[in-house]
């Protein structure tokens, strides 16, 4: 299977360890042993004995690795939200009883710490219902190349695998939630079982093991796109010309290029605009306010205090004065006296 | 379907695409709390620095009050952790046993400064205790921590520890994506201002007549001042982004903060100020009073309404 394993290199050295877009991680990425005892220069295949039947397991490259999802062949079973659920062990809400959302099909409704995949429905219907369409989308983390919640994170938790993916570490997690609203897709939650911060992994575990995420594997339509990053695009792009060629005007790639937040490393083929799918137009990171802010706050500061001494100074001018008048005074009576 | 994806659409501001941190009431109290500590040992500070002795009363209800309500904010914040147990994680690296700091994340520099501020403000207390005679025996000796070098030393940590306590909060809002809180870069000052002016009313409030006349003055000096400059910011914040300020207060948040925040806070109070004969005695006390009332309001209405959003 041709997304198994990588075609010899170009490989890249060692595990990718610095964020893209903040200084830099204060705590180093932490890749599996595996990952780091295998360097990247592996592109072969190997094989491993599973109940004395050889499997073909592969190693991927320690290069940027996503997902393209083409919304235009989602049909909306929800295999990827289900195979999501299955592999990374996450609950059912509710304890398992139907919770419906009483707006549509999708009862899923949002990502959240125990929904990683959520397969958006959109229904464009006119007031008779006579006309419309469906837009489906299964929505996910969007392992932005320049991460907020990765960039806010205080406790080092969030960070960046040599596959360029995002990754929340849950033992280091401390549920601060300074990373929910600093994502600008609204996708991490607090998974209620572990009490700590969650989302889409990109399946960091099977990556390691040659595996592809269990949502890509298994979507039936091939909506859901796992692969090297430089392939998947060059993918999208020939998808992108033969949609418009059939005359979808609005056809587009979402995070493809470098213009939202760096990339994304899960990106979008839309055919309508982003906000109609819930996505932001122009996300952005959220440290783009902290230096004017800051420096606000610094003036505020600096004029209370030059404020506040110049008031204080005056007192104590007035005080050294009326000691020295009283000294003064009390000089002047000493000299009568002396005089005297 | 989606009457959700519809709304969005129709969004004035990119961050309302996001999810609220779910930071609630103790946040909160912390925010009001912080900036309070923040406001009294900045003001505090001040008057060791530059005051005359007779000013040194009010210095001291400053030092006072900032130390138990620092410690007060730090419970609340573990507290608030989903995971209490693991507050040390944003000092220390957990995997590794070095110090953790992103000195880039406004939350991260908070820890340090809180912890600093609770460390500073701590010594500050102390000094006070054994100026005033509090603490027996040898421990009397620990009024050096208000005297000489020491205490100059003390003092400026303090006061500059503190007012960044009480300004970093609005800027750790403005390090998110969230409506109202992404949307500006005001708020730190915002909240900085509110701090000092709800500080020098705290500190008026537990001086009675104790404090000098010219200290008494001074304070509501920097209460006028600080009040009439959280006015100018929030009309400024109002008219940048208006249409955020529509959605987010456009509601019984957006009354408290005219009734709460700008009638009750700032504008009552000022009036008081400038015509204390007004309510005779009761004049000082009340406005400080509305002070304190109008810096919760803020707080509340910031974090509350985007977190509703």
């Amino acid at each position: 299977m041709a997304w198994q394993t990588q075609a010899s290199p170009p490989a890249q050295p060692g595990p990718v360890s610095t964020p893209i877009g903040s200084p830099g991680p204060a705590t180093p990425p932490v890749a599996s042993p595996a990952a780091q005892a295998t360097p990247s220069t592996q592109g072969a295949s190997g094989s491993v004995e599973v109940a004395g039947a050889p499997v073909q397991t592969g190693q991927y490259n320690a290069e940027p690795m996503g997902f393209y999802t083409d919304t235009t062949v989602c049909i909306g079973c929800k295999a990827c939200e289900v195979a999501c659920k299955e592999w990374n062990q996450l609950p059912a809400s509710n304890g398992g009883a139907n919770l419906l959302s009483g707006l549509s099909y999708d009862n899923t409704r949002r990502l959240d710490g125990e929904h990683w995949r959520h397969v958006r429905f959109i229904e464009q219907f006119d007031e008779s219902r006579s006309q419309g369409r469906w837009l489906m989308m299964s929505d996910v983390c969007k392992h932005c190349v320049q991460a907020g919640c990765l960039e806010v994170c205080p406790t080092g938790a969030i960070i960046r695998t040599e596959f360029d993916t995002v990754v929340i570490q849950s033992d280091t997690c401390n549920g601060c939630r300074a990373c929910i609203p600093a994502c600008p897709f609204g996708v991490i939650e607090v998974n209620p079982v572990n009490n700590t911060a969650m989302k889409c992994t990109l399946c960091y575990d099977r990556l390691q093991a040659g595996l592809q995420p269990a949502c890509s594997q298994a979507c039936p339509t091939a909506s859901i796109q796992f692969g090297p990053i430089r392939e998947l695009k060059g993918r999208a792009n020939m998808r992108l010309e033969q949609l418009q060629g059939q005359g979808v005007d609005q056809a587009r790639l979402y995070g493809a290029d470098d213009s939202i937040v760096g990339g994304l490393n899960s990106f979008y083929l839309l055919v309508d605009e982003p906000e109609v799918y819930g996505l932001p137009a122009n996300p952005q990171l959220p440290s783009r306010n902290v230096p004017t802010g800051a420096g606000l706050s610094a003036l505020g500061a600096a004029a209370l205090g030059v404020l506040g001494a110049v008031g204080l100074r005056k007192h104590r001018m007035d005080q050294f004065a009326e000691e020295a008048r009283a000294s003064a005074a009390s000089g002047a009576v000493d000299g009568e006296v002396r005089g005297g | 379907m989606g009457s959700l994806v519809v709304l969005l659409a129709d969004a004035p501001s990119d961050t309302f695409y996001t999810k609220s941190p779910h930071w609630g009431w103790l946040i909160v109290f912390y925010f009001f709390l912080g900036g309070l500590a923040g406001g009294s040992a900045f003001l505090g500070g001040l008057i060791d620095l530059f005051g005359a002795r007779q000013d040194r009363f009010a210095a001291r209800i400053g030092h006072l009050l900032a130390a138990p309500l620092i410690a007060v904010s730090g419970v609340l914040l573990i507290v608030d952790l989903n995971r209490p147990e693991r507050f040390w994680h944003m000092l220390i690296q957990n995997n590794t046993g070095e110090p953790m700091i992103k000195y880039w994340v406004p939350i991260s520099v908070g820890v340090w400064l809180v912890s600093l501020f609770g460390l500073f403000s701590a010594l500050a207390f102390v000094g006070v205790a054994a100026e005033q005679g509090w603490l027996g025996g040898r421990l009397q000796g620990l009024r050096t921590l208000r005297e000489g070098g020491i205490g100059k030393a003390i003092s400026a940590l303090t006061a500059l520890t503190g007012i960044s306590v009480a300004g970093y909060t609005g800027v750790l809002l403005a390090d998110t994506n969230r409506p109202l809180w992404g949307d500006t870069t005001l708020l730190g000052i915002l909240f900085l201002l509110s701090g000092v002016s709800a500080a020098a009313a705290a500190i008026t409030l537990l001086s009675g007549r104790r404090a000098n006349r010219e200290t008494l003055h001074w304070l509501g000096n920097m209460d006028a001042v600080s009040s009439l400059l959280e006015l100018l910011v929030l009309i400024v914040l109002v008219v940048s982004i208006g249409s955020v300020v529509r959605e987010v207060w456009g509601n019984a948040w957006g009354v408290l903060v005219a009734l709460g925040t700008v009638l009750a806070g700032i504008l009552i109070p000022l009036v008081l100020h400038w015509r204390p004969n007004l309510l005779g005695r009761m004049s000082v006390p009340s406005a400080a009073a509305l002070v304190l009332i109008g810096s919760f309001c803020l707080r509340a209405a910031v974090v509350i309404a985007s977190e509703q959003s």
